[in-house]
């Protein structure tokens, strides 16, 4: 066998609720037919990607107190559309991003171990936490955990869910002679902790992988030693440059510490792409698509946002407001989504001093400083681009996020993926029967016991032998 | 039964999918696949047949713990012989959506322990991805195996026994309003969004019309709920909401909540007198909707001759250890003794059946190559779908949007 290059790792990120994805397009279809799932999921197949990615959302965002209406507004239920899709692929992975704070482990366990059984192992979990008041308001639970908290019940909802993923033995299910059952006691656990006290059987067996893939989103330090000791890979922030290779290094020397190795946790930045025939070409396209997801009343949106204050008197196509940000945090006028600027001062003044030096207008100096593109470029220069990323440790691949529903992927899929091919860094085909956590290279799944969280658990069944799956050859 | 007016309306049937069947030993029969019950292809496989035969649609079982022998029990269950372990009913439903066309799937899905938050969102993507073919069998959760499972609140179990004392009377009945509070929660939701909210107007910058959504704002003694739904409205605008029943509370709830109410009548005398429990509950509970849609359930063991079914429950009985029991009514026999049943039923007014196969795999089968043909004889069964979706094959009307009435 002939020495691998690095392969990137290749997710597709179905286009969310932000206004990197452009609605006004006439390309731009539905966000909630299964059509557009199905269609995007089948060009990330074609594209032999490794996963698609569903975010989450769990109440409409607010500005200024009324529903937030500029952008995309509304989402299926995430493991609903996955198992529909589980119909319509046969090897791509299904991540969906599922809250720890409005929800049990019991359900989501046993709805990530139905999605395994039904997809054949090809379920993916992206964890996250809220400590959202406003979110909570939707919820029986209601409320809201102290940020600390937040990921404290993250680590054990994790570390309980993984338990109950392996409390069924090995060939429980022995379905012949006598016994539908080889042990009573299948499904049996107790998890006694500070935020999950339970005990009992659960309903789902053993699944393909056992434990679907776990990714999570940490960027804090806190998340990232949370990344560190109990996810199989990170979505990250960071796609680009120097603060990338930080980011890269900093996590994957965290993993030591806990007995792992620096191929055990995957960073996967999320990242956009415009293509063109030639370069000149994509960067017009790309500010081009960058004047479709800043509309004029976007513009004047985003600047609220740094603003901190109503602005809709001014002119999209005129100056940067005279008055100064509101700098007190006591009230974001931003609910629902996390608030993206840190210091209101200090980034009004990059704002005002950008649009000082180009003579640039409100929406001209948004379309300047937000969402720009990651990639942009001939399939070609991207291709090159991103091997480039992946051998150099600025990620191990990339989560891409199409600004158009449902075709967005699809000139990546037909002109850049087979450039990747020939590269040798992106397979020609799944290999045959390969689960999700085949196709990323990680090994078969670690019981629970396994992963150290220091979380005080008693549990049965998870000493038993786990099945020993069949690798990627990558 | 004679002197009956025939019912001139056609017959509805379902099938309620479990395992390998609703016989303990209905794994062991040759056929039945017991390794292929956690597969899509097993459920696929079924649905598909149930489509074949044009049934309504199917009920798929569901519960928060693991199944037992008895789930009222505290003992530990630790019998090894029976089927133990399945899917999430809504994921699987899901997944057979984009494989079939016509007929409705029908979820369970618990009330007690869930978020109906969650549970909204989820039966109405259900419905976006099935085209308006999603329902949801209401069921109020409570078991002592279940509430230690989620951890989520304590709950005293709720009991077999528990019609016999006033407090356990009064436990069930809260336990039922928190149901109704549940689905009123749901059916909110599903309306929180008018049909046309999405408008994609260029020229003001707008995805949606806000004013087309609506906070459902619910305040109720066991929680409270804000909205509006992430999912837009789904195709049937209310997907169709069933429960199962079999006493006064219970029947109250279905009154109170749902579309349609699956009881188990176990003789003609029961068929007319539940049948009259039923309307009662509907005019104690003040239902101003349509009356319920309803389905008599049964068990059926069929056979080509009454004497090949009674062998062959006689031959599952024995292996199961056991006589089948069951809260339904259990039949034994051929398909067209079956069709003489449902028809008489019928003609009592029951709107249609929900036939729960002993051995999926021979008895669903045996309702769509024999039963349905011997109804279709009897002209009380379609023979080819209508276009529409579950609510319209039901007969149930345009669910209209309360917030789109009031702000009218």
């Amino acid at each position: 066998m002939t020495q691998h290059r690095k392969q990137v790792i290749l997710g597709a990120h179905f286009p969310g609720v932000n206004n990197t994805t452009v609605w006004s397009d006439p390309a731009s279809g539905s966000h909630i037919d299964l059509s557009s799932f199905t269609h995007f999921a089948q060009t990330a197949e074609r594209g032999r990607f490794d996963f698609l990615f569903l975010a989450e959302g769990l109440r409409l965002r607010e500005q200024r107190g009324r529903i937030h209406d500029l952008d995309v507004v509304g989402r299926p239920d995430t493991f609903t559309v996955l198992a529909a899709l589980a119909a319509v692929t046969q090897h791509l992975g299904l991540a969906g991003t599922i809250n720890t704070t409005f929800n049990e482990p019991y359900e989501v366990a046993r709805q990530f171990a139905t999605l395994d059984h039904l997809s054949g192992g090809r379920a993916a979990w992206n964890v996250v936490t809220s400590s959202d008041a406003f979110t909570g308001e939707n919820f029986r639970r209601g409320g809201f955990l102290p940020h600390a908290e937040r990921y404290e019940r993250a680590e054990e909802f994790i570390a309980t869910a993984r338990e109950l993923w392996d409390s069924w033995p090995v060939d429980a299910v022995r379905a012949d002679g006598a016994d539908f059952l080889s042990d009573a006691s299948a499904g049996t656990f107790e998890h006694r902790g500070k935020h999950f006290d339970v005990a009992g059987r659960f309903t789902v067996p053993r699944s393909p992988q056992v434990h679907p893939v776990v990714l999570q989103a940490g960027d804090s330090s806190d998340g990232r030693e949370l990344a560190a000791r109990s996810a199989d890979a990170i979505f990250s922030r960071h796609s680009t440059g120097d603060g990338a290779r930080e980011f890269y290094l900093d996590v994957k020397g965290r993993l030591e510490r806990y007995g792992r190795r620096p191929d055990d946790l995957k960073i996967l930045p999320a990242a956009t792409f415009v293509l063109g025939d030639t370069d000149a070409e994509a960067v017009d396209r790309a500010a081009e698509v960058r004047r479709q997801q800043v509309s004029p009343q976007t513009a004047i949106l985003l600047l609220e946002q740094v603003w901190n204050r109503d602005l809709s008197d001014y002119d999209p196509d005129g100056p940067l407001p005279t008055v100064d940000p509101i700098v007190s945090d006591a009230s974001s006028i931003v609910r629902g989504r996390a608030r993206q600027v840190g210091d209101p001062a200090a980034e009004a003044a990059r704002y005002r001093a950008v649009a000082e030096a180009k003579g640039l207008s409100i929406r001209e100096v948004v379309i300047e400083l937000t969402g720009r593109q990651t990639f942009v470029g001939s399939p070609e220069t991207v291709a090159r681009a991103l091997e480039h990323a992946v051998a150099t440790e600025i990620s191990d691949g990339f989560i891409l996020v199409p600004h158009i529903t449902p075709g967005g992927l699809d000139e990546f899929a037909d002109r850049v993926v087979p450039l990747l091919q020939e590269r040798g860094v992106l397979r020609r085909d799944y290999a045959e029967g390969a689960t999700l956590r085949d196709h990323l290279g990680l090994g078969p799944a670690r019981p629970a016991s396994d992963w150290g969280t220091g979380v005080s658990a008693a549990h049965g069944a998870s000493a038993e032998p786990l099945r020993t799956g069949v690798r990627a050859s990558a | 039964m004679t002197g009956l007016t025939p019912n001139a309306t056609p017959i509805h049937l379902a099938v309620a999918l479990d395992g390998a069947g609703w016989h303990p030993a209905a794994w062991r029969e040759p056929g039945a696949r017991p390794d292929d019950l956690l597969t899509a292809r097993y459920w696929a496989d079924l649905t598909t047949t149930a489509e074949r035969g044009l049934l309504d649609f199917v009920t798929i079982e569901d519960s928060l713990d693991l199944q037992s022998a008895d789930p009222f029990s505290d003992d530990v269950d630790t019998r090894t012989d029976q089927v133990r372990g399945r899917l999430d009913a809504l994921l699987v439903a899901a997944t057979v959506a984009p494989l079939t066309r016509h007929v409705g799937l029908v979820p369970t899905v618990t009330t007690t322990h869930t978020e109906p938050f969650h549970v909204s969102k989820a039966v109405a993507t259900l419905d976006h991805v099935s085209h308006g073919r999603a329902g949801w069998r209401v069921q109020v959760g409570g078991t002592r195996g279940e509430t230690g499972n989620v951890g989520r609140r304590t709950l005293p179990p709720i009991r077999r026994d528990l019609a016999s004392s006033p407090e356990g009377r009064a436990a069930v009945r809260e336990r039922f309003d928190e149901a109704a509070d549940h689905v009123e929660v749901v059916r909110r939701l599903w309306d929180s969004w008018e049909d046309d909210a999405e408008i994609r107007d260029v020229t003001t910058g707008r995805f949606v019309d806000r004013d087309r959504l609506h906070h459902v704002d619910f305040e109720g003694r066991h929680f409270s709920v804000r909205g509006p739904s992430i999912t837009p409205r789904p195709p049937q605008g209310q997907p169709v909401v069933t429960a199962l029943a079999h006493q006064t509370i219970p029947y109250e709830l279905a009154a109170r909540s749902a579309d349609v109410v699956f009881v188990t009548p176990h003789d003609d005398e029961q068929a007319a007198s539940i049948l009259g429990e039923v309307r009662g509950a509907e005019a104690r509970v003040g239902r101003n909707a349509r009356p319920l849609t309803v389905f008599a359930d049964l068990v059926v063991v069929l056979g080509s001759t009454t004497d090949a079914a009674r062998t062959r429950r006689r031959r599952l009985d024995e292996a199961a250890g056991s006589p089948l029991t069951s809260d339904a009514h259990v039949f034994t026999g051929t398909a067209a003794d079956l069709a003489s049943l449902l028809l008489r039923w019928h003609d009592v007014g029951y709107d249609g059946f929900r036939l729960r196969p002993a051995v999926v795999v021979d008895d669903l089968t045996a309702v769509v190559d024999e039963l349905v043909p011997a109804l279709q004889r009897a002209g009380a069964f379609r023979t080819a779908y209508d276009p529409g979706t579950l609510r319209e094959r039901l007969g149930l009307p345009v669910a209209v949007n309360r917030y789109a009435a009031a702000s009218a």
